[in-house]
């Protein structure tokens, strides 16, 4: 960045440069500080040694320099398999379904009036501005074994069943379909939203047109309006995917403890086994697996921000 | 006055890229104080962009402006005698049309007693003296484009620039408000520069006009000069409506030129352009309403043989499309001065088109 | 044509029906007189008693508030800077790395971005001694970082659709670049700083995981107090909060919602009192 012009006009300097320097620096140096040098040390103690030390690591010394032994267990404990595969199940079936229930609805919120529309879109975000851990809590309630819910389910169940098969409960707390039911809970409107901006925007005079060329209500959505959302449903599907893979609260209150999802292995690792090199391995293991979908959504995202501000021209 | 005369704004030799992109090429204009002076062209002619540098929003590549005797180089915009009406206004939304003129004079050095006085004078001048206590978008399009003026005319500058004044207001407005930028720029003095797509505003709007095209400048002149004789075909066709033919020149006899025109199937008479020589390959252009339409072939002057393909009634006027003996069209345009129907060539009649020698214009480019 | 879309609205209903009762049935069971959480035991209002005397969690209440007013208020200056220089900066040193910064904490899982703050502040109190102790300190620095980049999201996107002109009109009106941005653009995305700000707020007063892994002794926020309890189970004065926190959310919502309308409505007037100045 620019220094000040040797002619010592400090003010003429800071009216030119300065100011532009300092609203970039001051935010960039923050970031730098408490986000990039704190993922810096994740990497970095990857590849350290635990040692019954505090803080728990060590480098060099009597360690190795670099220690992939974290890596390499990786590979060898199926443990850490198995919770990335259920997280990825997990979060891909929470992103289905998701999409299953919130496309159908960001649909039928362009279709009624306006008026309607923004009390409705406001129920849509209501839920957002509660706290996520009482939502997640509320579903707690709801799936416990004793509950009205689960009661009505297992009543349900045992009169469309035979006899022999009759429960008491259906146990569902406690179970990795929790898990995504919950997640679908708590993230729909991370689907809806995006997809009904989306959806919004479509030009309905091109339904019409379909239609008048003698299309059916469903082959005008097959051909018109579905290709059109695509870039909605990928927004929509990667807000919902992203968060979800990493999950933390929702595996600890409603999922299986057997069968961890990622999210909660690296918890575990770091604070109840105290393995820091551990821990950070998983998470940059976690990170480079979801390199490809965040590629795909910046990509996206920079792409909406060339075509907002081609729009500006 | 000689010292209007003096050029007040020279650019010279300004060119601009953006990137691999030329916008702006090799560019040399002179304006004059107190003048209104138009830069026409097509989208992307790089006359915006032309205009952006006199305001100091964007650096030449190469060359320099001076304005009022001042190298305008690295002078950034805050600091610049020269004020802009943008396109789309730009007025502040979330402050009054009162501050909204205001806001200039924040950085002069006056009394807060001389600013409301100005204030109040520039309200006065575009007639929004009642509207000076509303925000932007509760006044109409025509009240904001005069708001936009009053703020940039507040600070007195010494050249003021207008990027399509008339752009946004509907048809009937936009003759009105025409006039009423001329008679303000003639009140205050101050220099115009109007950036314009619309032939028609810059004609008359301007007292000078200067055609661009792909970035560069194609001919400057006073508005008849410009329509009536064009320097190069892109001009001729920009301004105006016209036809073109080949055409070679026969035979020379003082300022007069004989050409043979393959189109028309004849010869006709033109007046002869500096540096003309027999034999050489030259343009023929003719605006529509510098042909008369007859019924029977005329004693005198020019006249080619034509059947009527196609016409345009408008009422007051009507354009004929005629088909000439070679399968060419040439327009021809004629006022319907009699009510009678007879009066007026109809369909597939044969007729002949006239013009005079001077009107026809001649192109070497 | 104008065939009534039957399976989206009932979609619609469901979807809604989905969102809602679970809420309603936590709201109806704080009322519960029974010790089990789950099974109906008469009405009651004790458990709003003893949520009101546990002054526990006042504390973690005004802990919270306190972090979430201090750390919504720091983001929002720093990510409305970070929003102006992505969205009005277009050529510097180093733009590549800056918009990687702010978008890497948004898709960063919320366990690693805990674990490696943690990490950051212990490290960095080793090697030059601050912060001492975690605590209000460390929480709040963690919550700036990473609701920040939400604010600079906002803020980016509304800076990009508006009207560069009235920017370049300040500055051909005599206007230094620092003083436009205090003028005209600070003002004109003044809406998006302050639904930046709300939304910081809220990420704040909601964040259990990096809270969890930057806090320290003594200094428990709501969110924790919530999450230590509920990790146990289902218990019944939580329902009782969950229910106040709907209530209160609810009504700010109703509150803006009218205001909104209000403003709908002024602007609808404005639009015909203009159309009318054009006769």
């Amino acid at each position: 960045m620019a220094a000040p012009p040797k002619d010592g006009k400090l003010a003429q300097w800071f009216h030119r440069r300065g100011w532009q320097d300092m609203i970039i620096g001051i935010p960039y140096l923050w970031l730098i500080l408490f986000f990039l040098f704190p993922f810096c040390i994740v990497v970095a103690m990857s590849v350290a040694t635990r040692t019954p030390t505090a803080p728990p690591f060590g480098f060099g010394g009597e360690n190795p320099i670099i220690n992939l032994a974290g890596y390499a267990r990786l590979f060898h404990d199926t443990l850490y398999i198995r919770a990335f595969l259920t997280s990825i199940v997990n979060a891909a079936g929470a992103t289905l379904l998701c999409l299953v229930v919130g496309y159908p609805m960001a649909l039928g919120l362009t279709r009624v009036s306006k008026g309607s529309r923004n009390i409705l879109l406001m129920l849509v975000i209501l839920p957002f501005w509660t706290s996520f851990l009482l939502r997640v809590y509320a579903w707690m309630g709801l799936m416990a074994k004793n509950s009205w819910f689960n009661g009505l389910l297992t009543d349900a169940y045992n009169f469309l069943t035979p006899a022999a098969w009759a429960v008491k409960s259906i146990p569902m707390m406690h179970t990795n379909f929790a898990v995504v039911v919950v997640m679908l809970y708590t993230y729909l409107p991370f689907m809806i939203l995006p997809l009904y901006a989306n959806l919004e925007r479509l030009d309905r005079t091109l339904d019409e047109a379909a239609m008048d060329l003698g299309s059916k209500p469903a082959q005008v959505f097959r051909d018109i309006t579905l290709p059109q959302s695509i870039p909605g449903i990928i927004a929509g599907g990667l807000l919902v995917f992203i968060p979800a893979a990493g999950e933390l609260v929702i595996p600890t209150l409603v999922g299986d403890a057997s069968s961890p999802m990622i999210g909660r292995v690296i918890s575990d690792e770091f604070t109840a086994a105290s393995d820091w090199p551990m821990a950070s391995s998983v998470a940059v293991a976690l990170l480079l697996l979801m390199v490809g979908p965040m590629m795909v959504y910046t990509h996206y995202q920079s792409k909406a921000e060339g075509k907002a501000a081609e729009e500006q021209k | 006055m000689a010292q209007e005369d003096l050029p007040f704004i020279r650019i010279e030799a300004v060119s601009k890229s953006f990137g691999t992109f030329q916008a702006v090429k090799d560019v040399n204009l002179t304006i004059r104080k107190g003048e209104i002076f138009a830069l026409l062209g097509g989208s992307g002619c790089g006359k915006t962009t032309l205009l952006r540098m006199l305001a100091g929003f964007e650096d030449p590549t190469a060359g320099t402006i001076f304005i009022d005797g001042q190298d305008m180089t690295g002078v950034p915009p805050w600091e610049r005698p020269v004020h802009m009406m943008f396109q789309s206004y730009a007025l502040f939304p979330h402050m009054s049309v009162e501050k909204n003129v205001a806001y200039g004079l924040k950085h002069e050095n006056m009394t807060a007693e001389a600013r409301k006085t100005r204030v109040r004078e520039m309200l006065d001048l575009v007639q929004l003296t009642e509207f000076a206590h509303r925000k932007p978008h509760q006044i109409s399009g025509g009240q904001r484009q005069r708001v936009a003026l009053a703020r940039a005319l507040a600070r007195q500058p010494k050249l003021l620039l207008l990027d399509e004044p008339l752009a946004a207001l509907d048809k009937k407005l936009r003759e009105h408000t025409q006039f009423e930028l001329m008679s303000i720029q003639e009140r205050t003095g101050v220099t115009f520069i109007v950036v314009t797509h619309d032939q028609e505003e810059a004609m008359t709007l301007a007292d000078r006009i200067a055609v661009m095209d792909r970035g560069q400048v194609k001919q400057v002149g006073a508005p008849t000069e410009v329509y009536e004789n064009p320097a190069s075909r892109f001009v001729a066709g920009f301004i105006g409506s016209i036809t073109a033919f080949p055409a070679t020149v026969a035979q020379l006899s003082g300022d007069t030129a004989t050409v043979a025109v393959p189109a028309f199937d004849t010869t006709v008479t033109a007046r002869a352009v500096p540096g003309l020589v027999e034999g050489q390959s030259v343009t023929l252009a003719i605006r529509p309403e510098k042909l008369t339409i007859n019924a029977v072939k005329p004693d005198l002057g020019n006249a080619v043989a034509g059947e009527i393909k196609d016409l345009a009634y408008f009422g007051k006027d009507s354009l004929y499309r005629v088909l000439l003996p070679k399968g060419d069209l040439i327009q021809a345009h004629a006022v319907n001065a009699r009510r009678t129907a007879e009066a007026r060539p109809d369909w597939y009649e044969k007729v002949w088109l006239s013009f005079e020698p001077a009107s026809a214009i001649l192109l070497t480019e | 044509m104008n065939r009534r879309p039957t399976f989206l609205i009932t979609m619609l209903c469901f979807g809604f029906a989905f969102f809602y009762i679970p809420i309603l049935s936590m709201m109806v069971y704080s009322f519960n007189a029974s010790r089990l959480a789950t099974v109906w035991g008469g009405f009651s209002t004790k458990w709003y008693v003893s949520l009101f005397s546990n002054r526990q969690v006042g504390e973690a209440l005004w802990l919270s508030l306190r972090i979430a007013l201090l750390s919504a208020t720091c983001a929002t200056i720093l990510g409305t800077m970070a929003g102006i220089v992505l969205a009005r900066f277009r050529r510097f040193k180093g733009r590549v790395v800056f918009s990687g910064l702010v978008t890497a904490p948004l898709i960063m899982p919320e366990v690693i971005t805990g674990i490696s703050s943690l990490m950051g502040f212990i490290l960095m109190a080793q090697w030059i001694g601050w912060p001492a102790s975690r605590g209000f300190t460390t929480v709040t620095l963690a919550h700036i970082t990473f609701s920040m980049v939400f604010v600079t999201t906002i803020v980016q996107s509304r800076m990009l659709q508006a009207d560069r002109a009235i920017e370049e009109a300040a500055m051909d009106l005599g206007s230094r670049p620092w003083q436009v941005m205090f003028d005209v653009t600070l003002p004109v995305i003044s809406p998006a700083i302050l639904s930046g700000w709300l939304l910081a707020f809220t990420i704040s007063l909601d964040d259990v995981v990096i809270t969890s892994f930057t806090t320290g002794p003594g200094s428990t926020t709501l969110p924790l107090l919530i999450w230590s309890k509920v990790k146990l189970g289902v218990t019944p004065d939580i329902n009782a909060l969950a229910t106040l926190t709907v209530l209160i959310v609810g009504i700010c919502v109703a509150i803006a919602g009218v205001m909104m309308n209000r403003a709908e409505k002024r602007r609808e007037r404005d639009a015909q009192l203009a159309y009318r100045a054009n006769e």
